[in-house]
């Protein structure tokens, strides 16, 4: 950000005056409001898709009243949760139940600011990234929790035990199938990540297409983080049928709107981390971005990344619409006897097979067979 | 599950589900007392919806009590039309023409699908899947265009009367039925292939909450709920009344296909494999229905004689009873109903000890109850 912000000053002579630290801090709340409203019209827009989605999968017709079709419901949703009246029960514990949501939301939102987005749109490239993505989400389980048990409500407190355990148990499958990509790229960096699935193999270039360890790895990783971010058919948490709404049940109005941002925006987490990680990113097939000029570079790569990324968001609502959910003693089954031992398996596979063929993948070992 | 005794103390918690909770299917309260999502018991408290509908019998007509028949179960209103217009017919021993009889058999065996279409509807939604819920209602919806053909109404529909039906089916009802029969039977395939053999939906139902024959008989367990456990008892074979013995159909009883007979899955895949069943029986009634009456003379003032009678008949949740007491004047001496969805509460608690909380919904799921023929 300091580097960006020295050359801004070196181009714009107008900015001679104005102290570095200013500049940087400046071009840092830019860049956080932009990734903020593109977060919130994610959320807002991936609610309206999720709708029409149901609407279409359950043979009705899905919201149509707001707007052209219904395109601006979000929008009316959203007004709606902001005016409506803030409830806080009580026999709640005042701070911690509005101190919940923040911490879920910071959560999910702070993950934004390492997803790369194109060649050079990322807010900042870590050289920890997919640490950090790992780190921040865990805020997650800290909220969750806080807003069960801060309720004083007997369901909340259950959604949040059950998420809790939930969240702690899958975070270990998920990191462990996330490895096998930093493995390949050597590095931790998302940026780096990408960058390794890009060349001339095409879609064939991708991680995903590596080895058969890393093809299993995105399954993995897939299975496991939508148990980690409580989508069905993993979502105790919040089992409207069991647990009538689970931890964000005494929520009402804008901090209840926190609760469901978040959960959009982690949708779009893990659908951001399986396209960078095992999908190539925002590397276009046979093309490198990277020649274009900058401007057209990063839309082409930007769209690219995005249709990848959406594609996912949308595998994830139809799952969502068509499965049942899992009982909580068979979900733990699940993360501690199958997908951990599966995900440790699998990459002490990638690892050997780095090894024993010098980190070359099946794409790239038949292209030079051929030639 | 064992519990460390060296472990911290933790105490167990006391949970009210219900009486407003989305998986309770009405107002029921069940009284959890869990460890942890372990529940150590549950206590089915009900009465929220008593509306005293056995004492209201007292007060009115024997024609006058219809619409109230329709109110003690309104999911499968037409077969308690008919269960209390063939009680009060046994009473009085009233001959009723053989097309209302025809057109009684018709309508209770669709109301009995789309009974267990929102049995399977909302069990799958229940167990967190939500769209084979829309499914069925858009398969129930047919239904009830139907019935709104016949009678008017499309929830309460009144349209049994003692000696007959109110009306015969007007013209294009009989085809229309059998539209939606070659609409609808493949349609059970469909959620065959969609959800009943889903792998997670069988892993939640599959073992849950056993009941073994013996102990359901014991219980008094009617209806698909006795016939999961295995035992062949239907009362439109065992018992049959109207025109039933002239239909060919199966009884269908769990098979303990996916896990141990009696489990939730049974039950579940006895509603399903019924829906078929009962479309067989429309199919040869549409094809065998005669001409002719669909009301006898019965006079205005109806005074049954002095006398009591006990009649009961297959509903889509069990046996209906209904015991009636006539003293000779127009209202009823004394009524009693036993319905299947209030016998199978004795059994809740039992068969749900130590399971969890998630098994308990499954549990209320698979009992198909409804709480206005609980609480009456």
């Amino acid at each position: 950000m300091e580097a960006l912000a020295i050359s801004l000053v070196n181009a714009v002579p107008l900015l001679g005056g104005v102290p570095l630290w200013a500049v940087t801090l400046l071009l840092m709340v830019v860049v956080a409001v932009v990734i903020l409203v593109f977060a919130l019209t994610f959320e807002g827009v991936g609610s309206l898709v999720l709708r029409k989605v149901a609407g279409d999968i359950q043979a009705r017709i899905g919201p149509n009243r707001v707007g052209p079709n219904g395109m601006l419901q979000f929008l009316a949703d959203g007004v709606k949760l902001v005016l409506k009246e803030d409830i806080i029960p009580a026999n709640a514990d005042r701070l911690l139940f509005k101190l919940a949501p923040y911490f879920v939301f910071v959560g999910s939102f702070a993950a934004f600011v390492v997803v790369p987005f194109g060649v050079g749109l990322i807010a900042a490239d870590l050289n920890i990234g997919i640490y950090y993505v790992m780190a921040v989400t865990s805020l997650v389980v800290i909220g969750v929790l806080l807003a069960g048990w801060a309720s004083n409500n007997k369901w909340a407190l259950l959604g949040g035990m059950r998420a809790a355990a939930q969240i702690v148990s899958y975070e270990i499958p998920v990191g462990m199938a996330l490895i096998p990509a930093v493995l390949i790229a050597g590095s931790l960096s998302l940026q780096d990540i990408v960058r390794s699935q890009g060349g001339l193999l095409g879609i064939f270039g991708w991680n995903l297409f590596h080895n058969p360890f890393t093809f299993f790895s995105f399954f993995l990783y897939f299975t496991a983080a939508q148990a980690e971010t409580n989508q069905t058919p993993f979502d105790l948490p919040e089992a409207e049928s069991e647990l009538v709404s689970g931890y964000n049940v005494e929520y009402s109005g804008i901090r209840f709107g926190l609760f469901f941002l978040a959960e959009f925006g982690d949708m779009f987490i893990v659908a951001a981390l399986a396209t960078a990680c095992f999908l190539g990113g925002w590397n276009v097939p046979f093309f490198n971005a990277g020649t274009l000029p900058w401007i057209w570079g990063n839309l082409l790569s930007l769209g690219v990344f995005l249709g990848k990324a959406f594609t996912m968001v949308l595998i994830m609502m139809w799952v969502r619409w068509t499965l049942p959910r899992l009982r909580v003693d068979q979900l733990m089954r699940m993360s501690w006897k199958y997908l951990v031992p599966l995900t440790f398996v699998n990459l002490l596979g990638v690892s050997l097979w780095l090894l024993v063929f010098k980190g070359k993948g099946i794409p790239a070992m038949i292209a030079s067979l051929l030639g | 599950m064992t519990i460390r005794t060296d472990a911290l103390p933790t105490q167990e918690m006391t949970i009210n589900m219900g009486p407003q909770h989305p998986s309770t299917h009405g107002v029921l309260r069940v009284i959890l007392t869990t460890d942890g999502e372990v529940v150590t018991r549950a206590v089915p408290d009900v009465g929220y919806l008593h509306r005293g509908l056995e004492k209201i019998g007292e007060r009115v007509t024997y024609a006058q009590y219809m619409p109230f028949t329709d109110r003690l179960d309104y999911l499968a209103a037409m077969n308690c039309n008919c269960a209390w217009a063939w009680t009060v017919e046994k009473l009085a021993k009233i001959e009723v023409p053989e097309r209302a009889e025809f057109l009684r058999v018709i309508v209770c065996e669709l109301n009995r699908i789309s009974s267990h279409l929102i049995a399977f509807g909302s069990y799958t939604a229940d167990m967190g899947a939500f769209t084979p819920f829309l499914y069925a209602i858009r398969e129930r919806e047919r239904v009830n265009d139907l019935f709104e053909m016949l009678c008017g109404s499309r929830l309460t529909y009144n349209y049994a009367r003692v000696g007959g039906v109110s009306a015969d089916a007007p013209p294009g009802f009989l085809e229309k039925s059998k539209e939606f029969l070659d609409y609808f039977e493949p349609k059970l395939d469909e959620y065959n292939n969609l959800i009943s053999y889903n792998k997670i939906f069988v892993h939640r139902l599959a073992n849950v909450a056993v009941i073994p024959a013996e102990e359901a008989v014991a219980y008094g367990l009617t209806g698909p709920n006795l016939r999961g456990s295995g035992v062949p008892f239907d009362l439109r074979k065992d018992e049959p009344y109207s025109v039933y013995p002239k239909f060919d159909f199966k009884v269908c009883v769990g098979t303990g296909e996916r896990g141990t007979l009696g489990d939730c899955f049974d039950r579940y895949m006895v509603r399903i494999n019924e829906m078929r069943e009962s479309a067989k029986i429309v199919r040869q009634a549409l094809a065998q229905i005669p001409d002719g009456p669909v009301l006898a003379k019965v006079p205005r003032l109806f005074k049954p004689p002095v006398g009591e009678a006990y009649f009961r008949s297959e509903c889509p949740r069990g046996e209906t009873g209904i015991y009636l007491i006539s003293d000779g004047s127009v209202n009823p001496f004394r009524l009693k109903i036993r319905t299947g969805s209030f016998v199978t509460m004795n059994i809740f608690e039992k068969v749900t000890r130590g399971l969890m909380i998630a098994d308990v919904v499954a549990v209320i799921g698979s009992f198909d109850i409804i709480l206005p023929e609980i609480d009456r």
